[in-house]
């Protein structure tokens, strides 16, 4: 079947700004949309350029805007999106090198300030610590986020605001902070207990709406304001 | 045009930001060793994200274990090409790795009492697989990047290494990058170099293999004249989702899925009667195969079936659920309510860079070594995996590799002077992207690729014989030549993934000529190594490691001893 793409195209060493270019292309049943703009890019027009690695959902390379929508390229089916032409950008609120490729250092940049490391300052024991599978059922969700950026690049309040950490940082705050192991609660409760932490978060779901690995983002912010709000730090 | 040049020092080099790259990072940071870490994806987009089923180590939590069953495991799983005393250090240290990784906060999946759970996988003889559900490589590589921000480990994040500088005088004196991002050359001068630069599977049409997964480290390190070891044995996963060669953990079968045949029967019973589902990979491939030749794929079409539904909803979600998303999202079916439609896949290299058990490059059979210059994980050839590696045991052999060879690094470099980079060392990488950059081919890098998908697929695959491979080795060679027609459409410096794909193709033909001469070479069967023609293990004249040098005469080889020191080899029966 012939299908038509609308690739948001820049390259700032010979654009003066960015424009739109449509490709049509004979698309297989089961085709991905990274699958699509793989053929454009290694048959119709080298030029073209975007992140991928994994192809299977997991590596958070592929993150882009598709038909208006943050999505997973490898993980978007084409049959899933309708009939007409497939619009494909970069992640919206970051800087654009070239193509869909955006720069992702502001992103880790938020991500280190939540000290994004398990935090233990008791002697540890000769073999592991003990965490029952409640205990780590409680974190789970959230340490299989892969830090592909959808969520943070489709917030209001990040577009607002590059200082605000983030849905993705925050949920990796949420991660360590209620990891029954964990001792650093505090001094990350410190850093996020703020107007750019989460209290930022106005619960508009559009985070949790983008995540590919459908983890409820909101939900865990909200459980780190009540506990900003409850603790006796 | 002007490509400009970006000169640093530090005295440490890490190229590579898998489990083996980053673990080796950490061993240097907690050294206090000046150390610059460089990748051409972010660290956590590398390749080690994508394992699912499980990391090996016999810490006894789900049945008895013992170290030296582990090693016994490993040595009858490798069809005794591993290296014993290799193998004896790794089943030892396989256990300090794993508690050290749940030190550092890895949310592994647990017993009801808290402890580490534990499950079964193919060719080990104890459920002896640490995990997270089925994204156990996920949760590792995030958890030592974390650690690599803790410890504030310098990356240069998105830079291709092109070249690995070894000086006349023998010794490696650091890499030439191309910075991705910006365009330009970025010398790195270094008193030690490891090279943690991951596996080659993108060399075949079918593979569970993360795009990046061209083998550049092998190919480095073949254009200085320097050896690959066992190249030949290629591990094909026997569950990768059909078509798509994207992998369905081992784990599955772990935690009881049958293999399935057109006629519904589990075919295993006809192979590998006690172990079934969970014999080594090799045999299972080569069941799957057989069956599939045989007219008894589903509906006589070329895969079979893995099925889970006996196991349950609950048990799916819970300890598979990746498996679940992967084949809802790629083929439709969810294995709650149908079995899933799959064929083998190409997934690992069991040779590569040889070294010593510290991680230290060698380069002949004398195990000579090559100062300043160190190699861990996939890329890299120890043995411990010898002809067939056991699932679980490569993060293993990764994490611990990689921490033993950084530890060995800052011992070095304590006492190492540093070399300097020759003049026409930059000159060749220069001329290496210009060539690209300014040249005029006429065939895009992905039709040689598309070219060596068929040759490498059809001719040096899961059976092999003697015409196909010396086709195999002549096809390769003939798109070797065809390397100069290369034409990389994109001339520009900012993000080109036209010219990174053209360096990346270059890469892929020069190593899987050695992969194809060597099968050629290797007149046994062995582990993943199936010849037709001599189905049988020849101890007496094959029980030695190949070392392959490419030339310009073509592929020279070598061989050195397999060191055996507990178990004689007898045969390998499941
Ligand atoms: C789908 C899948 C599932 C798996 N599951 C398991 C499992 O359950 N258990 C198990 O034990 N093993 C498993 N394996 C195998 C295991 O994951 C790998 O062998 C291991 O992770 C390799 O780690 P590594 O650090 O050596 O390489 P990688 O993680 O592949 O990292 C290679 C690094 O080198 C860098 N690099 C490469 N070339 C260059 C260059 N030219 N310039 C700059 N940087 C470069 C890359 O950017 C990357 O950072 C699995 C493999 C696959 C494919
Ligand atoms: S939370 Fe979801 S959307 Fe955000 S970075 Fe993680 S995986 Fe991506
Ligand atoms: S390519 Fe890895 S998540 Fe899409």
């Amino acid at each position: 079947m012939k299908r038509k793409f609308k690739i948001f195209r820049y390259d700032p060493q010979k654009d003066k700004k960015p424009y739109y270019k449509e490709y049509e292309i004979e698309v297989q049943d089961g085709w991905t949309v990274l699958d699509a703009i793989n053929h454009i890019h290694f048959y119709v027009d080298g030029t073209l350029a975007f992140r991928r690695a994994c192809r299977s959902e997991i590596c958070g390379s592929c993150a882009m805007r598709i038909n208006g929508k943050n999505r997973l390229a490898c993980k978007t089916q084409i049959k899933f999106l309708g009939k007409g032409t497939i619009k494909i950008e970069p992640l919206p609120g970051l800087p654009v090198i070239k193509d869909m490729i955006v720069d992702m250092d502001p992103f880790f940049k938020n991500l280190e300030k939540v000290k994004p490391y398990f935090i233990k300052y008791s002697p540890l024991p000769d073999e592991e610590q003990l965490q029952t599978p409640e205990e780590r059922e409680v974190i789970n969700e959230a340490a299989i986020c892969i830090l592909c950026g959808a969520c943070t690049t489709s917030c209001p309040s990040f577009w607002a605001n590059p200082d605000y950490l983030g849905p993705a940082a925050l949920l990796k705050a949420y991660r360590f902070i209620f990891d029954s192991r964990d001792e650093g609660a505090k001094e990350r409760l410190e850093i996020i207990n703020d107007r750019n932490g989460i209290w930022r978060c106005h619960a508009i779901f559009n985070c949790t709406e983008a995540c590919p690995k459908e983890i409820n983002i909101t939900h865990y912010i909200k459980k780190l304001q009540n506990l900003a709000v409850n603790s006796e730090f | 045009m002007e490509i400009e040049k970006y000169y640093h020092k530090s005295d440490a080099l890490v190229v590579g930001t898998g489990l083996a790259g980053l673990r080796a990072a950490l061993a240097l940071a907690d050294a206090g060793i000046d150390t610059i870490t460089i990748s051409k994806v972010y660290p956590t987009r590398s390749h080690s994200v994508s394992a699912q089923g499980g990391i090996a180590a016999a810490i006894a939590h789900a049945s008895d274990d013992s170290t030296e069953l582990h090693m016994w495991d490993t040595v009858k799983g490798s069809d005794y090409l591993g290296d014993q005393d290799a193998i004896e250090m790794f089943v030892n240290e396989a256990i300090e790795t794993v508690y050290e990784m749940e030190h550092m906060g890895v949310v592994f999946s647990r017993m009801p009492d808290g402890r580490i759970a534990q499950r079964r996988f193919g060719g080990h003889s104890r459920p002896r697989a640490v995990y997270a559900a089925d994204y156990t490589g996920h949760v590792l590589l995030h958890t030592l990047f974390e650690q690599c921000i803790k410890k504030r480990v310098r990356f240069f994040n998105e830079f291709f290494v092109l070249k690995l500088v070894y000086r006349e005088d023998g010794v490696v004196s650091g890499v030439i990058a191309w910075d991705i991002r910006n365009g330009g050359l970025h010398i790195f001068n270094a008193k030690a170099t490891l090279f943690a630069t991951g596996g080659f599977g993108r060399a075949f049409k079918i593979t569970s293999n993360s795009f990046a997964n061209t083998g550049d480290g092998l190919a480095l390190v073949l254009r200085e004249g320097l050896p690959i070891e066992d190249l030949e044995f290629v591990q094909f996963h026997p569950t990768g989702l059909y078509r798509l060669g994207i992998l369905v953990t081992e784990g599955a079968r772990g935690e009881g899925g049958y293999l399935l045949n057109g006629k519904g029967e589990r075919f295993m019973k006809n192979y590998a009667p006690e172990k079934m589902e969970l014999a080594p990979r090799d045999v299972v491939s080569r069941a799957i195969q057989t069956e599939i030749n045989e007219g008894r794929g589903i509906d006589g079409k070329d895969y079979v079936y893995i099925d889970l539904r006996h196991l349950g909803a609950e048990k799916i979600k819970e300890r598979l659920p990746q498996i679940r998303e992967l084949a809802m999202n790629f083929v439709g079916v969810d294995p709650i309510k149908e079995p899933i439609p799959i064929q083998p896949t190409a997934h690992y290299q069991m040779g590569g860079i040889p070294t010593t058990k510290k991680g230290e490059v060698t380069k002949d059979s004398q195990n000579t070594i090559v100062p300043g210059f160190y190699a861990a994980g996939e890329c890299a050839c120890v043995s411990i995996h010898g002809a067939n590696r056991l699932g679980t045991n490569s993060q293993q052999e990764a994490i611990t590799m990689g921490r033993i060879a950084g530890e060995a690094m800052a011992e070095f470099v304590k006492k190492a002077d540093l070399f300097s980079i020759p003049e026409q060392a930059i000159e060749e990488a220069e001329a290496y992207v210009r060539k690209y950059l300014e040249g005029n081919g006429s065939v895009r890098p992905a039709e040689l690729r598309e070219k060596l998908h068929e040759t490498m697929t059809n001719k040096v695959g899961i059976f092999r014989n003697e015409k196909d491979l010396s086709e195999a080795v002549k096809e390769v060679r003939e798109l070797e030549e065809q390397i100069p027609k290369i034409k990389v459409e994109d001339k520009g410096f900012i993000f080109n993934l036209d010219l990174q794909e053209a360096l990346e193709t270059e890469n892929l033909i020069l190593f899987s000529e050695i992969v194809a001469a060597g099968a050629l070479n290797r007149k046994e069967s062995r582990g993943a190594h199936y010849r037709v023609d001599y189905p049988k293990r020849d101890d007496e004249n094959w029980l030695k490691h190949t070392l392959a040098w490419k030339t310009p005469e073509g592929v020279k080889f070598d061989y050195k001893p397999v060191v055996i020191t507990k178990y004689q080899p007898q045969e390998r029966k499941y």
